[in-house]
């Protein structure tokens, strides 16, 4: 380290104090994203598994946290190996330091482009959980959570957003995570449904969720760190974090509408839930193209997304499959809409960087996206079926019948959620 | 002496209690309980899933009171609490072999 501050002494260094204040600030947005989403969940189970659901999000920043700084930084955007995964030269954050690589973050240092990322790799796995609410082993989730962000998040994240990742190489645009976060976690929570199967009692015994009002401070500590989601994203401050900024906050407030009023239409009632569900179906569906498209084309991502998923989560009582907490619906069906909507309304006018997409004169973008969506799927699909398989076999997936039906609080951790 | 149970709405519970405490009672107990007769639950959605809640939340109010006063007591209750819609509630009667204050160790009709 001694070097690099010699070197530093004698090389103008290119920090820039806003983009770098504005990646820090983004960085502690997402961060608080995850315990927003604990609650969001945390709301939605029985209070019984409340502890229990939220400690699945909460402990993903301690797991994933480690993982990133010791090898998963290095495979997902380390220097490239066959256009699949990262180098191990980072280990450790080995030449990770405090000046800028022009390769991620020209004017940010480097270290502050790694944890922004990681916070992007802290939330992901953890929205999975929403699918297998209320019946997973705790011990078993902890190395789930290392495999999964190893052999999936990491590799996705190298094709999607790493120097010399075969999907970045084709022209596919994903601003912020439509591929890497809600659809590789959208199709891993459909697996999961299937390997881990249903709660004990689904369909017979209500489980209503027993906190509306916390799933509502979920979704808005949400919808907040949102904007550092995409907003950041940009790796800059100025006109393209603004626009991600905008675009981001528009197509979530057009999708808690279109939400609610098709649930107005469809079941006789604007529910809270159906609103905070269609805000996170918006900001979902924004996600990949909030560097790409315009304020209004984003209105139409929201509306659309919104009522997309209001009548995904629907699929799962059509199928049978139990999805606790519609990760498919929300996630999986929402990220595909916003990765194929940016193959539409994707401009060259709002980032050079980008491309024209089908609205704009381009037949070429949508069917790139259309494969990176396709190669997604599947990769997340059969890496997350071994995984899930393996940890089956040694471990055990899910707690015992009685643990069940006591709560993970009780069972897991020993603890109670309340005590009137 | 006798042990009246009613069963009322829950909103009703201080108007019962008000006019119960002016005809002269000087306690009772009070618990909250879920419950149906021939009032109809109702039907709550959270996205797609449906769950239908047939119990409802009522008031249980528990107290003991000479035979003197029994009829008394339950023509209180039944005004108070009555709406005239379904969902009032019922009142049930049963008779009390021992009631013993536990500070002073009185028993009987003393203790009431």
């Amino acid at each position: 380290m001694a070097g690099g501050a010699l070197a530093e002494a004698t090389a103008p260094s290119k920090v820039d104090s806003g983009d770098t204040s504005w990646i820090l600030i983004s960085s502690a947005l997402v961060m608080l994203m995850t315990p927003g989403l604990a609650l969001f969940y945390g709301g939605m189970v029985r209070s019984k598994n409340v502890l229990g659901t939220i400690m699945q999000s909460f402990i993903a920043l301690g797991v994933i946290t480690l993982q990133w700084v010791l090898y998963g930084y290095s495979l997902a955007f380390g220097p490239d190996i066959g256009h699949v995964i990262g180098s191990l030269d980072w280990i450790g954050l080995s030449g990770v330091g405090l000046e800028p690589f022009p390769g991620y973050s020209a004017t940010v240092p480097h270290q502050a482009f790694m944890i922004f990322q990681m916070m992007f790799a802290v939330i992901t796995p953890a929205l999975i959980t929403g699918a297998f609410a209320e019946r997973f082993k705790f011990k078993t989730y902890l190395v789930f959570l290392v495999l999964w962000a190893t052999f999936v998040y990491d590799p996705l994240a190298h094709w999607v957003w790493g120097v010399g990742g075969w999907i970045r190489n084709l022209g596919a645009l994903d601003f912020a995570g439509g591929l890497v976060v809600h659809i590789s976690s959208g199709i891993a929570a459909l697996v999961a449904t299937l390997v881990v199967g249903k709660r004990k009692g689904y369909g017979d015994e209500p489980m209503p969720p027993h906190n509306l009002t916390m799933t509502l401070l979920g979704a808005a500590l949400l919808w907040f760190g949102w904007f550092g989601f995409n907003g950041g994203s940009a790796v800059a401050s100025g006109s393209l974090a603004t626009n991600a900024f905008v675009v981001t906050h528009i197509s979530t407030a057009a999708a808690a509408l279109s939400w609610m009023v098709a649930e107005w239409a469809y079941r006789g009632n604007p529910t809270v839930l159906g609103a905070a569900s269609g805000a996170v179906a918006g900001l979902v569906a924004i996600t990949p193209a909030s560097g790409f498209v315009g304020p209004m084309s984003a209105l139409l991502i929201g509306l659309v997304g919104g009522v997309l998923c209001y009548y995904a989560i629907h699929l799962k009582s059509k199928l049978g499959y139990d999805d606790s907490l519609d990760v498919v619906g929300v996630h999986g069906v929402g990220g595909t809409w916003g990765a194929l909507a940016t193959g539409l309304f994707a401009c060259k006018a709002i980032n050079s960087a980008g491309d024209d997409g089908l609205f704009f004169g381009n037949f070429s973008l949508i069917g790139i996206q259309a494969l990176s969506v396709f190669s997604a799927w599947i990769y997340s699909f059969v890496v997350t079926l071994i995984i899930l398989k393996i940890l089956d076999w040694t471990m055990g997936l899910r707690v015992p019948e009685e643990h069940e039906v006591n709560g993970l609080d009780l069972s897991q951790h020993g603890e109670a959620g309340y005590s009137f | 002496m006798k042990k009246i149970e009613a069963i009322i709405k829950p909103f009703k519970l201080d108007e019962v209690k008000n006019a119960l405490t002016k005809i002269g009672v000087q306690g009772m107990t009070v618990t909250e309980v879920k419950g149906f007769g021939r009032q109809k639950g109702h039907t709550e959605v959270y996205r797609g899933a449906e769950y239908k809640i047939d119990f409802l939340p009522k008031v249980k109010i528990e107290l003991i009171t000479s035979e003197e006063m029994v009829t008394q007591v339950i023509d209180t209750i039944e005004r108070a609490a009555k709406t005239g819609k379904i969902g009032d509630g019922k009142i049930f009667i049963s008779p009390v072999e021992e009631v013993i204050r536990i500070r002073t160790g009185e028993r009987g009709r003393d203790a009431i």
